[in-house]
């Protein structure tokens, strides 16, 4: 099966990188969860209802809605932290956070299960600096409008209903599903970032989950 | 026909979601622009009336506006629902915003499974919609809507309108889903030219050219059409006439598969209750579409300290079109409505937020004039930032809304002193006898009669006395000529001063060691 990957850039200013990884990630997983499945006799299940709430940024012009969830909101922003810590204070630079969604496919013993993704979400993030506050207050409306950009190339990706995992049966569900939560129910998902430092240099996670990965097999 | 090959449970179910689909974009749509933010729960249990697995609150006027344009159809082929939101300045000028529309196409999917695909898809669809509303430039308007403007909804079904928009304007796709009876497509067309309001709102001058001139005809109760304000809110526990209960047949599906649905539908969820702040202070013109009694609209009152004086005229009756709803009752007068202390921490936003307009039905046919006096609209003197070089869509505007800010009366209060607010509001609604007629930004003169201390002996009484010192003139040392002018002889008085200090230093001294 391939894997659908899709790449958004945005540059932003130091202190708007969290704000607009949170944008963009909550709107795709906006579209990504669903409500909390339950099952019921004879393989039938009904689907719990999913709220949503507008947040607005302080240092973007800009809103977007995501799920009400207070643990996934928590999950995001915690990775979003690692990300923004890994970029550095005060630098300019860039780096990438990935979103990917994925499958458990079991695997029998002694093989862990593998994740299949079929989804992938990159996010370029570039950072700048700027000198004064007429370019911030600048930069907080143009970045404004970029994120919305960004989040009509986010619709328009999902809107093609391309291929999304099947409805699991009740054994089949964490397979497919993150059931941990206790509100709403996205599909596997799993953040990754990779900063490339300003000489261009790639000091990636992404090796060391590849050395990980090679080891689990 | 494409119909014979869907089974009749299956062309149910598709046409009970189209028709709740419209319902809910609806909602959506109108709910962002609201001018507030909008937060519902999730519920890990189905509640079986939420349609789509979405928590989308329904709120009862506009699910009513919207089952009254869609007349029992539903969107199809060549009938689209349409959703035009457009913008109301406190001077009677409109503008179409936006128009979403609800399409259908003919591109069938026949092998679509419609309880499951078809349902699913729509509730990705609504929730993309979500996402689009806050992203297209209305939203920015909407959330800043209040003291200068309003936004309005007009729901139409039939043929899309897209002229209003003006010229260049854009659209977004928000989504398709495909049917086996057609494909559904929502998209949204939003206008880009917002030159007017630059020019038409702060300098008062002609209209451009080439901007549709209809705009600015002050037609009586015309130009609102059909137009609904976004900020309206019915009463919390007022059932009305709109009792979603109706629909006590249609339960929404939340479960994928044949056993039953576990509960009915109920009939709202639940909103918040509007915020009101000092009765006597605020004001809610209704005016209402001669033409059809049930456009009742409602703006937003200013609020606050430069006061404003409802009028109301005698209650005209129905037409008979809408004889089911047929009690004429008269909307209560303004100062009957009750004082809610404002209970969100927004500040001065929330004091333009909801009005409560107690017991309107569609049929109350009450026309409210609306006076009110200058200090809202004024222009600002001097400096003002032109955004020409800021390469924005509404950059002409945006700044606009941060100067009105510093113009509002609310955020700085005028020169009068502040005690003197719910006094002069409710004193005025009592000797608002005489004042009538449109809304004007002149300063409309009242006979002011206070209600206490009125010495007939003395030439000089309260009422004469808090007229004459209600606008003091402004300070010299504050006028901006004057500082501007001076600037330039205080710098070079300066060091005359400074040498008179020194030599008269010693004093200085004696006087600052007699503090100690």
């Amino acid at each position: 099966m391939n894997c659908r990957s899709e790449a958004l850039e945005v540059s932003v200013e130091g202190r708007q990188v969290d704000e607009a990884m949170l944008a963009l990630l909550h709107t795709i997983l906006l579209h990504r969860s669903t409500g909390k499945f339950h099952y019921k006799k004879e393989g039938t299940y009904s689907i719990g209802t999913v709220g949503t709430q507008d947040i607005d940024c302080d240092f973007i012009d800009f809103s977007f809605v995501r799920v009400s969830s207070d643990e996934l909101d928590r999950a995001i922003r915690k990775a979003v932290g690692e990300f923004k810590d890994a970029m550095g204070n005060g630098m300019d630079g860039m780096g990438q956070i990935s979103l990917e969604f994925y499958q458990k496919k079991k695997s029998r013993w002694p093989f862990s299960d593998e994740c299949i993704p079929w989804e992938v979400w990159s996010i370029k993030v570039n950072v700048v600096n700027l000198a004064n506050e007429q370019e911030r207050q600048i930069c907080r409306e143009k970045v404004g409008e970029k994120l919305g950009e960004k989040v009509i190339n986010i619709v328009e990706v999902i809107n093609r209903h391309e291929y999304l995992p099947k409805m699991p049966t009740q054994s089949e569900v964490d397979n497919v599903f993150d059931t941990s939560l206790k509100d709403v129910q996205p599909y596997l998902y799993k953040i990754t970032f990779q900063i490339t430092d300003t000489l261009g240099t790639s000091v990636s996670t992404t090796m060391r989950r590849l050395i990980k990965d090679t080891l689990a097999l | 026909m494409m119909d014979s090959d869907l089974s009749p449970q299956d062309k149910k179910d598709l046409d009970k979601f189209i028709k709740f689909f419209a319902l809910k974009t609806v909602q959506v749509i109108v709910q962002a622009r609201l001018g507030e933010k909008v937060c519902t729960r999730s519920l890990s249990s189905p509640t079986g009336s939420d349609w789509f697995n979405l928590a989308i609150k329904d709120i009862p006027e506009v699910t009513h506006e919207a089952k009254k344009a869609l007349s029992g159809q539903l969107p199809g082929i060549g009938r689209s629902m349409c959703v035009e939101i457009s913008l109301k300045t406190s001077e009677g000028d409109s503008m179409e915003l936006e128009t979403w529309c609800l399409e259908m196409n003919e591109k069938c999917d026949k092998d679509i499974k419609v309880s499951y695909t078809v349902y699913n898809r729509l509730s990705l669809l609504l929730k993309s919609l979500l996402a689009i509303t806050r992203v297209t430039p209305a939203y920015k308007l909407s959330r800043k809507q209040g003291h200068d403007y309003v936004i309005l909804y007009r729901i139409y079904f039939g043929e899309v309108q897209l002229t209003g928009l003006g010229e260049g304007f854009q659209t977004v796709r928000v989504g398709v889903v495909g049917t086996p009876i057609g494909t559904i497509t929502l998209s949204c067309a939003y206008r880009t030219n917002l030159a007017f309001m630059s020019t038409r709102q702060f300098e008062r001058t002609a209209p451009i050219m080439g901007i549709i001139i209809d705009h600015f005809v002050e037609r009586p109760f015309g130009n609102m059409g059909h137009m609904r304000p976004c900020n309206y809110r019915a009463p919390g526990e007022d059932e009305g006439a709109y009792n979603g209960v109706e629909d006590s047949q249609e339960v929404c599906t939340t479960s994928f598969s044949t056993s039953p649905p576990s509960q009915l539908y109920c009939s709202r969820l639940s909103y918040q209750p509007p915020v009101l702040v000092g009765a006597a202070d605020f004001c809610h013109p209704s005016t209402l579409n001669a033409a059809n009694p049930h456009q009742v609209t409602t703006q937003m009152g200013i609020p606050g300290k430069e006061g404003g004086i409802p009028q109301q005229v005698p209650v005209q009756p129905c037409h008979g079109a809408q004889a089911e709803h047929g009690r004429v009752s008269s909307c209560p007068p303004a100062d009957h409505v009750p004082a809610t202390p404002s209970s969100s921490g927004e500040g001065a936003e929330t004091l333009s937020r909801s009005i409560e307009v107690k017991g309107v039905s569609p049929c109350d046919v009450l026309e409210t004039t609306f006076t009110r006096k200058v200090g809202a609209f004024v222009n600002k003197p001097g400096t003002q930032v032109t955004t020409a070089s800021l390469d924005l869509p509404f950059a002409a505007f945006a700044p606009r809304a941060y100067d009105l800010e510093e113009n509002d009366p609310m955020v700085q209060p005028p020169e009068s002193p502040a005690t003197s607010s719910p006094l002069q509001g409710s004193l005025h609604s009592q000797g608002s006898g005489e004042s009538g007629g449109p809304a004007q930004d002149d300063f409309v003169m009242v006979d002011f009669k206070p209600a206490f201390s009125k010495d007939d002996l003395l030439p000089m009484d309260l009422g004469t006395f808090y007229r004459e010192f209600q606008n003091p003139p402004q300070l010299a040392s504050l006028t901006i000529d004057v500082s501007s002018q001076s600037m330039a002889e205080d710098l070079d008085s300066l060091p005359e001063k400074l040498a008179v200090y020194e030599k008269n230093i010693d004093e200085f001294d004696a006087f600052v060691d007699t503090l100690q």
